[in-house]
């Protein structure tokens, strides 16, 4: 293996405040509580945070009722289209700022921030600023209707992006918005309010509130709502759906996933190994649609674990402001440490782990890539998603029995195929329940490509025609 | 004087037309109180059932081709045709309506078995997408059907809510279970005969008779049932925090109209999941 330099990108191009208020009306309102996001890696503190609760989520969701009935429903739909495109544009020019703050925030590699991250949230903008004058083409009809104001809580997996897939078609809908980041990753979301000011965004229209559980239940309970949008734990998910029953609020729910990965004996190996690392260790494996249960055809089990090893001991893990590095810093403790329970109660249940050596830094939070094989369906690691840097291997023999064991979980996200075979391929995507499949690729995502799951993986889309749909409703009746 | 053949109504599970698990039955009179029928009132073993026989047959109507579906849905509009008078007949009798409502509302539902045929073989021409990825990427859109879903049919319309509850449903390839109105069930369990001569397979479609309110909960709390559309329940919102826990799919009511002879897509996709596929494009 060879040894590389430490290659660390610089920090000085990203100069976070002391500490940040909510972003209510356009202001930065003073928080009467606040706590530390640290950065994972180091645990250092990079800032005092604004811990929201009911006053602040009130002033918040009056904010935007109120740009929603005086000036953002007032626009034209190409009007808004044209501050969606300027937000792309600013994302784009301070694309470099914002990867750093985020991998500072997150943990997570910069490669993937500068790479992956960020380019897509100018492209999630982007894209549906072009919808924002178009909406009679959504499929609703002519002249269908935002539903007013909408509440948005997003998960610490992919900060910035997150945020991107709610605001961008909510907006384009003619909807405003309140917005919970995560408690763990809020500094990005505060220096997109920031962008909204350099876009010259009316106030009120985008509102950003930070602060814990309690924030997010107060915002989702606030009576002003007419929508809510939330990409979290299946957990939260169930809390939310009880919250707005027997209410008229929408939802839209993005939640938990437990994917296979099925590697058929025809499969192109090496392409295969290549879709499994970056299924499951792509963002330490915080990714809802994380390729986490492998389901390797038998006849190959014993190759294919070899070549896995084999190129796990490559991964590169570590300083994630380091340009070379693969796997980055686990976002919380909280989460390391159900990382290393979930993998603990897998090993006593029957299964073998095993991880490649691995020198990691000192401080921080770290879990070395880990795969853990002779599972078996019923194994808890074959049913609860880890949320980690952790893959479950398993074996089938025939097509029938891989969809069977595929769809043997109650979520319903994403699921990968790899053969050589075409009409393999679009049986078992038939077959599969799971919102996403990807065939021979894994963890791509597109603006205009629906996004979102079946069963207890939550509903609704984000991404695409489909996506804009969760932000509107029919118009002539 | 001959006596006439009178029908005993039972409930519909799986194809077949078994009494309640629970021996119950509910006394029907017409408007002026006069005995009509005993129908079977179901309980929570014969929601079990009927949830095991949606479910089962579920792979197979999922999996039918669309244009086989389309014709199944023709077909069912073809044999309520043909037993047109009797629908009028039986809702008449539960209801007291005049013949020219009566008709209509059986007519109205004919219509909407073809409506709803046409649709099962152009709803992804129609709400599918091909995706312009930035990437070699081959990338499409299509809707599936949610799986099995759970229905409390219309209370106040015995034939035509029933008819745009259940095909809704089924014409994408969903299986449903449906209870039928507690106070007009009689079209219900004749629908059911419908059915059952229309090649539908058996257990995609179950009705069930008895009250809403006490199947209700067991329905709403079902783990294997993955929607639910609550137009006829008297507790929508009871029932839908039961549903939460498996994030059943929620139709709440009075969204969607029920007793004319067209229904809605939006309807149709309220049942189905998106699902997204990724090819590469390469050599």
């Amino acid at each position: 293996m060879f040894e590389y330099s430490p290659a660390p990108e610089s920090k000085s191009i990203v100069k976070f405040q002391d500490s940040y208020g909510h972003y209510i009306a356009g202001k930065f309102v003073k928080s009467s509580k606040k706590y530390e996001t640290i950065n994972p890696a180091t645990e250092e503190t990079l800032a005092l945070i604004g811990h929201a609760g009911a006053k602040e989520i009130d002033l918040a969701v009056r904010a935007a009722r109120n740009a929603y009935e005086k000036t953002w429903s007032k626009l034209t739909g190409a009007q808004r289209g044209k501050y969606l495109y300027r937000i792309a544009r600013i994302i784009q020019e301070r694309a470099r700022e914002l990867a750093v703050a985020e991998t500072l925030n997150n943990g997570k590699p910069i490669k993937e921030t500068r790479d992956f991250d960020i380019p897509t949230v100018a492209a999630w903008f982007f894209y549906y600023a072009g919808w924002a004058d178009k909406l009679d083409y959504a499929g609703l009809g002519p002249n269908p209707k935002a539903h007013g104001v909408a509440a948005q809580i997003i998960p610490w997996n992919f900060p910035l992006m997150m945020l991107a897939w709610k605001i961008a078609p909510a907006l384009a809908a003619g909807n405003t918005v309140v917005l919970k980041p995560a408690e763990s990753t809020p500094l990005t979301a505060l220096m997109f309010a920031e962008i909204c000011e350099q876009a010259e965004l009316p106030a009120g229209v985008v509102n950003i509130v930070t602060g814990f559980g309690d924030t997010g239940s107060a915002l989702v309970n606030h009576s002003g709502i007419d929508k809510v949008a939330f990409t979290g734990s299946t957990e939260v998910g169930r809390i939310i759906a009880k919250q707005i029953a027997g209410s008229k609020k929408k939802a839209t729910l993005e939640l938990g996933g437990k994917a296979a990965n099925i590697v058929f004996d025809d499969a192109p190996i090496d392409q295969a190994i290549e879709g499994v690392v970056n299924g499951i260790f792509f963002n330490q494996g915080h990714v809802c649609c994380a390729g986490s249960r492998l389901l390797l055809q038998e006849s190959i089990q014993d190759e294919f674990l070899k070549k896995l090893k084999r190129r796990m001991e490559t991964l590169r893990v570590g300083d994630p402001m380091d340009k070379n590095t693969d796997v980055g810093a686990i976002n919380s403790e909280t989460q390391l440490r159900k990382i290393d329970k979930l993998v603990k109660q897998g090993v006593k249940e029957g299964g073998t782990a095993w991880s490649p050596q691995c020198k990691l830094p000192r401080n921080g939070f770290w879990y070395v890539p880990t795969i853990i094989t002779g599972v078996s369906p019923a194994n808890t690691v074959a049913r609860e998603e880890i949320f980690g840097p952790v893959l479950s291997v398993m074996t089938f023999r025939t097509p029938a029995e891989a969809v069977t064991k595929a769809n043997n979980t109650p979520y319903g996200l994403s699921a990968g195929i790899w053969t050589e075979k075409g009409s393999r391929i679009l049986k078992l995507a038939d077959q599969l329940n799971a919102g996403v499949v990807w065939a021979n690729s894994f963890n791509q995502f597109d603006p205009t490509s629906p996004f979102g799951g079946f069963k207890e993986s939550g509903y609704g889309r984000e991404g695409g025609r489909h996506g804009l749909l969760a932000y509107l409703k029919g118009g002539a009746k | 004087v001959r006596l006439d053949v009178k029908k005993t109504y039972k409930l519909f599970i799986g194809g077949k037309f078994p009494r309640s698990e629970s021996g119950r039955t509910y006394e029907l009179t017409d408007s002026k109180g006069n005995h009509i029928a005993n129908v079977a009132k179901a309980s929570r073993k014969d929601v079990r059932d009927a949830v095991v026989a949606a479910r089962g047959a579920l792979s197979g109507w999922e999996g039918a081709t669309a244009y086989n579906r389309g014709q199944i849905l023709y077909r069912i509009a073809e044999m309520l045709e043909g037993r047109k008078d009797q629908f009028i007949q039986e809702l008449r009798l539960q209801t007291g309506k005049s013949l020219a409502t009566a008709t209509k509302e059986v007519e109205n539902a004919i219509d909407s078995w073809v409506w709803h045929a046409g649709w099962s073989d152009k709803i992804d021409s129609v709400a599918g997408s091909m995706n312009p990825v930035a990437g070699p990427f081959f990338n499409i859109s299509t809707n599936q059907p949610t799986g099995v879903v759970a229905a409390f049919a219309p209370q106040e319309s015995g034939l035509v809510g029933l008819v745009n509850t259940i095909a809704p449903a089924i014409v994408s390839g969903n299986t449903v279970l449906v209870v039928a109105s507690e106070k007009l069930p009689l079209s219900a369990i004749t629908l059911a005969e419908v059915l059952e001569t229309s090649d539908l397979p058996g257990g995609v479609v179950n009705i069930l008779t008895g009250s809403a309110k006490e199947l209700g909960s067991w329905l709403a709390s079902h783990l294997d049932v993955n929607a639910i559309d609550l137009e006829g329940s008297d507790s929508p919102a009871e029932l839908e925090l039961l549903s939460a826990e498996n994030l059943k799919r929620v139709i709440r009511p009075g969204v969607y109209p029920r007793q004319g002879a067209s229904g809605s897509l939006q309807h149709i996709l309220d049942l189905m999941e998106v699902k997204t596929v990724w090819h590469p494009k390469g050599h």
